[in-house]
């Protein structure tokens, strides 16, 4: 009888920890952020054509190449402009390639924006309906992608790249997946 | 005056599909096109989280509902159309989410919670109630204790 009033007098303790961690866990993050339903899938079979200069961006690019980071941007996205000077810096990573999808973006306004702030990409897929973008699960740019040397998405950031997730998320699993 | 009311009348009923926002390219069929809205009500909008892509103005929303009557035309099935979303986007793109496994917790929950509830209320009332509570009259022993007590306190 006596434990039982114990466990009793306890319940509302036990209530209040376990809010408390559920609470805490999901403290300074961004509720409307979603997790990506194709984390350890392969990438979606698409195929999409490149800027003038020639080089687009399909499945078959991913599934053999190095750890490759795929972001998907647009010259009318302001974040992009911020995130860029991460992209370029990235470059200098060795081992690691980067490949664009300009989501629903013209042609010439993404050149525009390229040639303003420098290409750190070495294919651009150019998806001007945003259709491949969906079988990407994307739902808004930037966002960028790392997709292992055999073609699995195994890593997704929505919003512009910062220090912090470059230098915290994405570099130790690139490194991961380059062993 | 009758031919204005019915002409008002019938101009506001047909106002109803015009106010819903990006008909882009209604179905052909109407019994198609009510299907697909119906389906577009169920899923929610990735961009305004809280709306359904039906409600949404969301370019990606009016994608989605463009695809939702593509798949409906090429003859998918409700739940063919939603496992094609669910594919991509996770279950959180479901705005009444399935009964299965993983949502047990979600939509069992309350009911639990009300029967747990209930148990306790019933588990107490039914107990025995608590010796001490019932009222027993003194012995004479007590009484004769009590009536010191009563004198001292007085003296």
């Amino acid at each position: 009888m006596r434990n039982y009033r114990f466990l009793i007098a306890a319940l509302p303790l036990a209530v209040m920890i376990g809010l408390g961690s559920m609470f805490y866990e999901r403290l300074g993050k961004d509720p409307s952020e979603l997790p990506s339903a194709l984390i350890g899938k392969p990438v979606p079979a698409f195929e999409l054509p490149g800027l003038d200069d020639g080089k687009g961006l399909s499945a078959d690019d991913l599934r053999n190449g190095p750890v490759t980071v795929v972001n998907v941007f647009a010259s009318w996205c302001a974040p992009c402009r911020i995130e860029h000077p991460l992209l370029t810096a990235l470059t200098k990573v060795p081992g690691i390639r980067i490949v664009g999808m300009a989501y629903k973006d013209e042609p010439a306004a993404t050149r525009g924006f390229l040639e303003q702030l420098g290409n750190p990409y070495e294919r651009i897929g150019v998806d001007q309906a945003g259709r491949v973008a969906i079988d990407w699960g994307v739902y808004g740019v930037p966002e960028t992608y790392l997709v292992s040397t055999d073609g699995q998405i195994m890593w997704k950031h929505v919003g512009p790249l910062t220090e912090d997730v470059i230098r915290n998320d994405m570099l130790p699993l690139a490194e991961r997946l380059m062993k | 005056m009758m031919r204005l009311a019915g002409f008002l009348l019938a101009l506001m009923l047909g106002m109803g599909p015009a106010l819903a926002i990006g008909v882009d390219e209604p179905m052909a069929d109407p019994a198609m096109e009510a299907k697909a809205r119906e389906i577009s009500r169920g899923l929610r909008c990735l961009v305004c989280q809280n709306q359904s892509i039906e409600d949404s103005n969301a370019p990606l929303a009016a994608d989605l509902r463009r695809i939702v009557r593509e798949r409906l035309a090429a003859g998918d099935d409700e739940a063919a159309i939603q496992a094609y979303l669910v594919d991509r986007y996770g279950e959180w793109v479901l705005l009444r989410p399935p009964f299965e496994p993983s949502t047990w917790a979600l939509w069992l929950g309350p009911f639990v919670v009300l029967g747990a509830g209930l148990a306790i209320v019933l588990w107490r009332r039914r107990g025995p109630a608590p010796a001490e509570a019932v009222a027993r009259p003194l012995d004479a022993d007590e009484k004769k204790r009590l009536d010191e007590l009563l004198r001292e306190d007085r003296g």
